[in-house]
């Protein structure tokens, strides 16, 4: 008896402790911050039809039924039979077929690019592509190092199928990732010679985070995965017993003959690994300074329900911190987010998405090309003098005029510079044809960009709320802006000249 | 607020002169930024055997049957080594001993991809740490340059900022001064912000706003600047350094060193570019009287390998020469030719001169600021510097 009643009174307790405002009902400022931090640019009409519900079930309602494949069909070759193809001849191989084969995988890895631009644009869940793209940067592979397209896109399809899925699932997954192999010199891990650079990044990167593991602990664990390899001719992993090491092995304290996976197993039973995950999603979606004691919380909850991933978004998005005040409008947006949430909050469908991905590249965040193993900084490594100012001129780019340029035709556009025509002379007096066709390349590009339309006057009609101008104006920025804007501007009668004052004020920047 | 805008207000308190507790932030007595960096990267990794031919060693010439420089061809600086014949304008400058050739430049461990070895040369960092910041971004941070200065750096014909990479630096990347001028009244500073990401955007912008209130692209240079895209971005880099406010570092790229096929005529092209522009450098600094004041130093993310290829090319290496001029220049040889009978087990020599011993020239001897913070570690200058 007096057990249930103190059980009763903890039980109370905890219902106090509960975030006060989970069930308090979404206004258009709550659910705007909702939709931005998950997804890309949400809309007036997406807005409105959060508001008015509950945390929990605004939550609930992002994250069921999510999909696991993309809509957009993925490039024609991604579904092609037979071997991979390399270079011929391996090393052997001649200065045109190497080059060719160059070309070849630049031109597939644009067309990827343009491919989940697209998808990010037309999902039917946004938080689906951008746990995908969070995943891409935790468990990072570059086409600089895999070169081969095909791979990075079977990893895309990975990371995309379980990225509401489960951490543990996926970590598994990632560690037999084609890509992987190569980018982090699997296949070149042997018994004998142990390649460490898998385990070391696995500890640091993808499970514990530094402090947690010692040099003993990475050396031991690569003799763990010693084997593990991919077959050339089809792309897929393959375990090579001949090269595994099958001896003992001492990681983070235990003991055994593991293999690989034993090892995984091992790192996810860390409370570490939840903690580490836990965080990094923190500054993904609350804010740049997670809170310990919060982190603490929720990554208990990620461990209870076996590391399922809705579990832990669940949680976040229900938190307190979530919407607190303090943290709207803390977080900087990646260049995919302004590019892609540009396009779509002003309903911007462009002939040809690889222009977009390529803006997104100029701005510091090449999909596909992570800078190193670490992937992108993010925060405010993404603003410096020369992509504050290429974020700014695409701003301005695109928002000059009403209805600036023609569309331009999908298949118009050059998706590598291979495929511009040589010129008979090249133009400028350019040195070489090369240099005079990369500079065609980029025209063709920047002519992309333009090829969008917008229409600002129609954009406006779709805002609900008072058509003069002081309501028009007050209306766009509560829609564009996550917190009051820094510059102060007369309200402008000029559609398009709101706009632009709104996209080019600093705080655009944020989200 | 960072470092640099402490700085700056807490000199703006008559208090500054006289509080000992402040003086950690300022530049340490004897800071010298004007003494100018001007950094040369050779992008894709310069083939140094054929830059610095040993044309008297006759493993040179077994490695390199297809590519070896003929011997009558070397601008012969010693008895065993000189010059490819594409660097023969740089001849004066080595005569009148301005010209310090640096053998054998690299790091432990040395990386092969492009990607990671040019970060490891960014960063200053060991061959298996991230850093993110960029070596001379943490060495501004410890020793500010003067706050009039229209930038810290000046990065010129390439987005990514390389060693000045990362927080807290006045760091402009710019192709040309005329279009950056143009695109920087995109750049509007309003204000102050309590929040942090507004904030860092905000002093980004007024990043900006200075160097492009500083900033001209219309100094009348009498020197003739050579065509094609390397020649304009000297010609930028020019226009940068006439300003009256200040810099510190400009760097320029040339890019296309990555010679895995038909070297010999890429090279040749490369170097001669090189070399022109290094002569239009110095002749538009002897115009604004700074060529004494100014130091060049070249780098690039590897070499490449002693052995040729099968395409008439060679592949990644590791330790390659490097070139450092300047009035102030003690000409002559630094370091030691590489090796080429005892190479390691993937065809690479040693080094000779770690990397982070010439950027220990740049801040302990040039700048008068001290290395050990931002390089991570004491690396003896070279004595390469006149007073």
């Amino acid at each position: 008896m007096r057990i249930s009643i103190a059980l009763a009174a903890l039980l109370s307790l905890a219902a106090v402790a509960q975030p006060a405002r989970a069930s308090a009902p979404l206004s258009y400022d709550d659910a705007r911050h909702l939709l931005n931090r998950t997804g890309f640019g949400a809309t007036d009409a997406d807005i409105r039809s959060y508001v008015g519900m509950t945390h929990e079930d605004a939550a609930r309602r992002l994250l069921d039924g999510t999909p696991t494949r993309a809509n957009t069909p993925p490039p024609d070759w991604t579904s092609a039979s037979g071997p991979l193809r390399y270079p011929q001849g391996g090393e052997k191989a001649s200065a045109e077929e190497r080059k060719a084969f160059q070309q070849e995988q630049l031109r597939k890895g644009l067309e990827l690019r343009g491919w989940w631009v697209e998808e990010m644009l037309v999902t039917p869940s946004p938080l689906t592509e951008r746990m995908t793209l969070f995943w891409h940067n935790h468990f990072v592979s570059s086409q600089q190092k895999v070169r081969l397209a095909e791979l990075m896109y079977r990893q895309n399809v990975t990371l995309r199928a379980n990225a509401l899925g489960n951490f543990s699932t996926l970590l598994y997954a990632m560690a037999r990732d084609p890509a992987m192999v190569i980018y982090l010199d699997s296949a070149q891990n042997r018994k004998g010679t142990p390649n460490e650079n898998f385990a070391r990044e696995l500890m640091e990167l993808f499970t514990l985070g530094e402090g947690h593991y010692t040099e003993q602990d990475v050396k031991e664990a690569a003799r763990a995965f010693t084997g593990w390899s991919i077959d050339r001719a089809s792309g897929n992993f393959t375990f090579r017993p001949f090269i595994h090491d099958y001896g003992v092995k001492t990681v983070l304290g235990k003991t055994g003959n593991f293999d690989g996976d034993q090892v995984l197993e091992i790192l996810i039973s860390r409370p570490e690994t939840a903690e580490f995950v836990t965080r990094k999603l923190w500054r993904e979606f609350v804010s740049p300074d997670p809170q310990e004691r919060e982190v603490k919380r929720i990554a208990a909850r990620f461990r209870e329900a076996h590391y399922d991933i809705k579990s832990v978004l669940y949680a976040i998005l229900t938190s307190d911190a979530f919407y607190s005040t303090e943290n709207r409008g803390v977080l900087l947006k990646s260049p995919v987010d302004l590019v892609v949430g540009t396009m779509h909050q002003f309903d911007m469908r462009p002939g040809a998405p690889v222009p977009f991905a390529f803006a997104a590249a100029g701005m510091g965040q090449n999909l596909f090309s992570p800078p190193n193993v670490k992937g992108w900084p993010g925060g405010e490594a993404w603003i410096n003098a020369s992509t504050l100012l290429a974020r700014k001129q695409f701003l301005d780019r695109l928002f000059r005029a009403d209805d600036a340029g023609t569309r331009m035709q999908a298949d118009a556009m050059p998706t590598t510079i291979a495929a511009i025509p040589k010129a008979v002379t090249a133009p400028n007096g350019a040195q070489d044809d090369e240099k005079a066709r990369q500079l065609r390349f980029m025209r063709a590009m920047e002519r992309g960009l333009a090829s969008v339309q917008f229409d600002s006057s129609a954009w406006f009609a779709h805002l609900d709320g008072p058509d003069d101008a002081a309501g028009r104006s007050a209306r766009a920025s509560r829609l564009l802006l996550a917190i009051a804007p820094q510059t102060a501007h007369e309200p402008s009668d000029v559609p398009l000249t709101i706009v632009r004052q709104l996209v080019l004020d600093p705080v655009y920047q944020l989200k | 607020m960072n470092r640099r805008e402490f700085v700056k207000l807490s000199c703006t308190a008559p208090l500054c002169a006289i509080t000992p507790s402040l003086a950690w932030a300022v530049a340490p007595a004897g800071a010298e930024y004007r003494h100018l960096l001007v950094l040369i990267e050779l992008k894709g990794g310069n083939d140094g055997l054929n830059t610095l031919v040993p044309y008297a060693d006759p493993n040179y010439y077994a490695l390199r049957p297809k590519l070896a420089v003929p011997r009558d061809q070397v601008v012969q600086l010693s008895d065993g080594v000189g010059l490819h014949p594409a660097l023969a304008p740089l001849l004066p400058f080595w005569t009148r001993r301005e010209l310090a050739i640096l053998q054998g430049v690299g790091y432990p461990q040395p990386n092969l991809s492009h990607f990671r070895s040019i970060e490891i040369w960014d960063t200053a960092s060991k061959s298996e740490e991230y850093l993110q910041d960029g070596w001379l971004t943490r060495s501004f941070a410890a020793a500010p340059t003067p706050p009039e200065f229209a930038a810290d750096g000046v990065i010129v014909g390439s987005p990514d900022l390389g060693p000045l990479a990362g927080g807290g630096t006045r760091a402009i990347a710019l192709t040309n001064t005329e279009q950056f001028l143009r695109q920087a009244r995109l750049a509007v500073p309003e204000g102050q912000s309590h929040n942090k990401a507004l904030q860092h955007i905000l002093k980004v912008e007024a990043d900006i706003v200075q160097a492009a209130s500083q900033l001209n692209a219309n100094y009348a240079f009498t020197t003739e600047f050579p065509q094609g895209p390397f020649g304009n971005a000297i010609k930028s880099a020019c226009q940068v350094i006439a300003n009256k406010a200040g810099v510190a570092v400009v760097r320029v790229t040339l890019s296309g060193f990555d010679t895995h096929s038909g070297q010999l005529a890429t090279q040749a092209r490369l170097l001669g570019e090189l070399a022109a522009g290094i002569v239009a450098l110095r002749s538009a600094l002897d115009e604004l009287s700074k060529w004494k004041d100014t130091l060049v130093v070249t780098y690039a993310e590897f070499g490449r390998r002693p052995k040729e290829n099968l395409s008439n090319g060679t592949d990644h290496g590791t330790a390659s020469v490097h070139f450092a001029l300047g009035g102030r220049v003690t000409g002559g040889f630094y370091g030691e030719q590489p090796a080429l009978d005892r190479l390691s087990g993937d065809g690479n020599p040693a080094y000779a001169i770690d990397f982070r011993s010439v950027y220990a020239t740049v801040l302990d001897s040039w700048w008068g600021v001290s290395s050990t913070g931002p390089l991570g570690g004491r690396f003896k200058p070279l004595p390469l510097l006149r007073a």
